[in-house]
């Protein structure tokens, strides 16, 4: 799941050397041991600084949540398009603007389906909730 | 070659009377949802009658389902979510069973069934909408008006909002029934095809090892995707229910 960054493999590969040639040494060798941690620590926060739940929600099923969301993208658009056509067509049948209603609200919810869409992938922040994460499963 | 769409039919088994001149019938869809039912509660409730520290087989099951339920709901919608967690752990487990009953040949798939898929939506899309409003009252709407819009532009804005919330019971009924109808579908048509060349002769037998083989990945393929569909509709609840808690502060 966490892929180390090839910087990090370099200086792990740096600390082994250090440590041969270093050995009579030992307390350097504790606190470069120590900084090269330091380092390899603040890496790895940096990498996982975007997925902050990830610990806790990526406990099981890593694998099914990549597929769960496949599915979901599957049918946002298409349900903001239905949802456009019925608004439009029932607009349509209670006020008798024939076509407009149904070309308008046609319009808005394929908009809104991409909207959607987006939102579902992470693209675009779930705007109005500007303190939570959760639309990012 | 069989009807693959026969396994989809309502059928009668018992009449319970009339409403208004319309049949009340208690019907295979019925049947199998008591299956479920059942299923469910014959593992909670074998699993909640020892109750040892040690958890047995069952129980370990049991608690399994619970903490990834109560996990999920954490997650999206906080500690204030779980006031919902019955409605969203028998909906996680009712599609469950019901997709896992409806893998075993012969079985009646429940969720196949748009009306009941439809249904479920419905409850957690009014349920949102009643929560929110009752604990947020007008400033549950700030759900379709995001901050920080020209005012130009925010009719429009508030218009797309709107269908995309309107649009959410739809993506999420259609979403479970499209993907237990196709895969039922799918199954039927290439466990057709062994029957279909097998009629032909010894050739055809021999050719008919592909559609079966299929037909076994395609199985797989389908408890996994039986699971995943109840996984998304319950995640789904839950971050709906999430906007009802917490409509952008």
């Amino acid at each position: 799941m966490v892929v180390f960054p090839d910087t990090g493999v370099e200086s792990m590969a740096d600390g082994a050397r250090d440590k041969g040639n270093g050995s009579t040494n030992r307390a350097s060798e504790e606190a470069a041991l120590s900084a090269r941690l330091k380092g390899l620590g603040a890496k790895l926060g940096e990498a996982g600084r975007p997925k902050p739940d990830e610990n806790d929600s990526r406990k099981y099923a890593s694998d099914p949540q990549a597929m769960a969301k496949g599915f979901r993208l599957s049918t946002e658009l298409v349900a903001g398009v239905i949802v456009g056509a019925i608004i439009g067509w029932v607009f349509d049948r209670l006020t008798g603007f024939s076509p407009w209603g149904l070309i308008v609200f046609l319009l808005l919810g394929f908009v809104a389906g991409v909207l959607n869409v987006m939102r579902a992938a992470g693209v675009v922040a779930p705007s109005k909730l500007p303190g939570g994460d959760a639309d990012k499963m | 070659m069989a009807d693959p769409i026969a396994q989809f039919q309502i059928k009668k088994i018992a009449t319970l009377g009339t409403i208004g001149g319309h049949e009340i019938a208690f019907t295979n869809s019925a049947l199998y949802m008591l299956i479920a039912v059942a299923g469910i509660s014959l593992l909670m409730i074998g699993a909640t009658t020892k109750r040892q520290l040690v958890p047995g087989r069952m129980q370990s099951v049991a608690e399994l389902t619970y903490e990834f339920v109560a996990d999920m709901l954490k997650s999206s919608a906080g500690n204030e979510g779980m006031k919902f967690f019955p409605l969203v752990f028998s909906l996680f487990t009712f599609i469950l069973f019901a997709n896992m009953i409806g893998l075993i040949p012969g079985t009646f798939t429940v969720t196949s069934h748009i009306i009941i898929t439809v249904m479920m939506a419905m409850i957690v899309f009014l349920t949102v909408l009643g929560y929110g409003i009752y604990r947020n009252g007008a400033k549950f709407l700030k759900l379709f008006v995001p901050s920080g819009i020209p005012i130009v532009i925010l009719p429009l804005i508030v218009m797309i909002e709107l269908m995309s919330f309107l649009s959410r019971p739809l993506s999420h009924s259609v979403r479970l029934f499209a993907n237990m109808l196709a895969g039922h579908i799918t199954l039927k048509v290439f466990a057709g095809f062994v029957t279909m060349l097998g009629g032909i002769g010894a050739l055809g037998w021999l050719v008919a090892v592909l559609p079966l083989s299929l037909t076994v990945a395609l199985t797989a393929l389908e408890f996994l995707v039986a699971f995943l569909q109840a996984y998304v509709f319950t995640i789904l609840t839950c971050i709906y229910i999430n906007d009802a808690i917490h409509p952008g502060h």
